[in-house]
């Protein structure tokens, strides 16, 4: 897994279809251009069991080359929509088009998408190399090609040696690595990867995640990846769906949803956030003023749109977008508050604090350690003052 | 008063210390091996010994083994005039043949019919789930031999199947099943199909579904995700389902009694003949083992199965 110059040289090898080296992944933001096409159309889509609705009326865009995220809780209906993806479920209402042809009553086998597993699916009685070879026989490829293939995606995957081994002679992550280089060996259009890295431990699920996104980049290959863990979802993806009780209510980059988080949902599932209510006093021209009683002051923030006098709005701040000093700043275009810290944590690179307002409002900051230090500036019970840019407040919808 | 407290204390504590030793737990381990050895072995071998002994008109009608009178140098006295008779006698050996003939083409019916029903058991929601493998079941609440008696009633010459078929205009005469192989067929495929139904569902249900969208995912259509995936991944029941109609059918009696026509040779019948009518008991003690012979290739091949399977 260090030797990334041996998976550079292997990519030569596993080649992929040329309509996807004609489109360059990782450049440009197609969603963002609106002469091309989607390569994956979700269009209302939802999936009940019974009266549950497990998936509900979604929609959503993908495009090729992309890596694309769809982040969510336990239970939120990830897999749920794979498997409408995949073929396994038919969606309830809505359609899906993959490659402009509508998948409707199209059964798995006939997909141009292949999918990883959550629960990695391996079969039992096959060897690992038996189990990469399935796919390619199920298409009528000649032997010589399919042992030459296998072996390719092996070594891509760092799994050489252990073609004749059957898969409960693996460990977790070697398994999982089959299973990927079982979904890729066909070179489908589309790869869906349910919780691909969720069995491995923390340290090998962050090293996997790159080598993933370099298989991705270098394979060409549309990956729809389903996760519950927000990192790994950040780092990885083009674009992230933050899903909730079967709907999405963002879709973004991951700076679109980190920095501009649209619901307080979205706020608190990415990241941690300081979010304030308040309500509407006055709206003129592109500004309003919301007086935020936790915070005992009045702010001037941008206007949204639908939102009038007297309505009931949060704002809301990153904790790493808040200064905090034990003297008061001198350079303060806002409100300076002041409080106490009631509990920090140190954590080496930076600190956390949690400061009391006079209102009894806890807020959180994040603080780099940029000096080196002995003691620490910020004690327990120190008298703080906190101030931010109104700019990099986000104003969410409930 | 105190005394009594204190005497009763340390009785309670040496039954206890008895009690969690090493001893009680090597006997219970043991139970099992003592009832095998007791119930199974022990019969085995006397009816091993019974084989090996000539034919009297006595009381038991068998020569003994050991000649106590005789003392110890005559002790054994075993012979194999009975195993000869059977290998010399192309009746029995036909009829060991033809016993093999019908539990395997009924075990093959069995596993033809019981599959499909297993499977649909499998894949069924879980409160039907409940409800097929009761009506699997329910048969076992009437006693065997009424069962089998119920099949006279249905093929007999004016039993229900003849009057149904020739009131409805679809045959003229009533066909002759009763008392020919196909109702002996019909009996054994009815008997043990919950046998075959029972250990197929087991293995059919724990079957990940994940792994036949796995195979449909990569590729294959329902009959070859069925042939690659589910299939071997249910060898298992198969092959136990099999064995379990396989070695009573070999051995069966009573439904080549009942329903069977008086050629029919089954081996078991022959058997219980030699032993009540003609009182040669040490003849058809070596009938069973003969058939007991037969009967452990079949289980070697299981065991054989079974040790690929967990060596897997
Ligand atoms: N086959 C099914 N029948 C009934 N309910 C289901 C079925 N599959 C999933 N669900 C329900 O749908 C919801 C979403 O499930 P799932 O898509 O597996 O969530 P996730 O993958 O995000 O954890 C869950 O509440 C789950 O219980
Ligand atoms: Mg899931």
């Amino acid at each position: 897994m260090n030797d990334s110059g041996n998976v550079y040289k292997q990519h030569e090898t596993i080649a992929v279809n040329t309509e996807a080296k004609s489109a360059p992944i990782g450049h440009g933001r197609p969603w963002m251009d609106p002469t091309i096409e989607p390569f994956i159309r979700v269009e209302g889509v939802s999936k009940h069991f019974g009266d549950f609705a497990a998936v509900d009326r979604v929609d959503l865009d993908i495009y090729q080359g992309e890596l694309f995220s769809i982040l969510g809780g336990s239970g939120s209906g990830k897999t749920t929509l794979l498997r409408v993806l995949a073929g396994f479920e038919e969606p309830s209402t809505g359609r899906v088009v993959i490659d402009g042809v509508d998948m409707a009553g199209i059964p798995p086998h006939r997909r141009p998408v292949n999918m990883m597993f959550q629960s990695y699916a391996l079969f039992p009685h096959m060897t690992v190399a038996k189990n990469i070879a399935y796919g390619l026989k199920r298409d009528g490829m000649r032997k010589a090609v399919i042992s030459e293939r296998v072996a390719d995606v092996l070594d891509l995957v760092q799994m050489s040696d252990f073609g004749p081994r059957k898969p409960a002679q693996l460990s977790g992550g070697q398994r999982q690595r089959v299973a990927l280089a079982r979904a890729i060996v066909k070179r489908p259009k589309v790869l869906l990867l349910d919780e691909p890295l969720g069995a491995l431990d923390k340290k090998l699920r962050e090293s996997t995640q790159f080598e993933l996104a370099n298989i991705q980049y270098k394979s060409g290959i549309t990956f729809i990846v389903v996760t519950h863990d927000q990192e790994e979802a950040m780092t990885l993806s083009t674009r992230i769906a933050v899903m909730d009780q079967g709907r999405f209510p963002q879709v973004g980059t991951p700076t679109e949803i980190y920095e501009y988080p649209e619901t307080r949902f979205t706020a608190d599932f990415i990241g941690t956030i300081n979010s304030f209510e308040g309500s509407v006093e006055s709206v003129s021209g592109s500004e309003m003023s919301v007086s935020l009683p936790a915070l005992d002051m009045t702010l001037q923030v941008p206007v949204k749109n639908g939102i009038s006098n007297g309505d009931t709005v949060c704002l809301a701040v990153r904790p790493e977008k808040i200064w905090i000093s034990t003297s008061p700043p001198e350079t303060a275009d806002t409100a300076v508050l002041t409080g106490t810290v009631e509990d920090q944590g140190y954590f080496g690179n930076l600190s956390l604090y949690r400061v009391r307002l006079e209102t009894g409002e806890i807020i959180q900051v994040s603080a780099q350690n940029r000096e080196r230090q002995s003691e620490r500036m910020i004690d327990w019970d120190a008298t703080v003052h906190i101030h931010w840019d109104i700019a990099s407040m986000v104003l969410l919808k409930e | 008063m105190n005394t009594l407290v204190k005497s009763s204390d340390r009785l309670v504590r040496f039954v206890n210390r008895r009690l969690s030793g090493r001893a009680v737990n090597q006997l219970m381990v043991r139970i099992p091996y003592i009832w095998l050895l007791l119930f199974f072995l022990l019969p085995l071998v006397i009816i091993l010994k019974i084989s090996l002994a000539d034919p009297v008109m006595a009381r038991p009608p068998y020569t003994p083994m050991f000649d106590w009178a005789a003392g110890a140098v005559q002790w054994f006295q075993g012979t194999l005039d009975n195993y000869r008779a059977i290998f010399n006698d192309r009746l029995y050996m036909y009829t060991y043949w033809s016993s093999v003939k019908f539990a395997s083409v009924s075990t093959v019916l069995v596993l033809l019919i019981g599959y499909p029903m297993a499977y649909a058991i499998a894949r069924a929601e879980g409160k039907w789930r409940t409800i097929f493998l009761l009506l699997v079941i329910l048969p076992f609440w009437t006693s065997f031999l009424l069962r089998v008696y119920a099949w006279l009633g249905l093929l007999n010459t004016y039993g229900l199947i003849n009057k149904t078929l020739m009131g409805l205009g679809i045959i003229d005469a009533p066909l002759e099943m009763m008392y020919t192989d196909f109702a002996v067929y019909i009996g054994i495929v009815y008997s043990y199909l919950p046998f075959m139904i029972l250990p197929l569902y087991a293995s059919l249900e724990k079957l990940d579904g994940d792994l036949r969208d796995a195979a449909a995912d990569l590729g294959a259509g329902p009959v070859r995700t069925f042939i690659d995936v589910t299939l071997p991944l249910s060898l298992p029941g198969v092959i136990a389902g099999s064995m379990l109609v396989f070695i009573p059918a070999m051995g069966e009696y009573v439904i080549p009694t009942l329903l069977g026509g008086p050629d029919n040779l089954m081996i078991g019948r022959v058997l219980y003949d030699e032993y009540f009518f003609n009182m040669d008991w040490p003849l058809s003690s070596a009938i069973a083992i003969v058939l007991l012979s037969l009967l452990i290739v079949p289980i070697m091949i299981l065991r054989y199965f079974q040790d690929k399977e967990a060596a897997a």
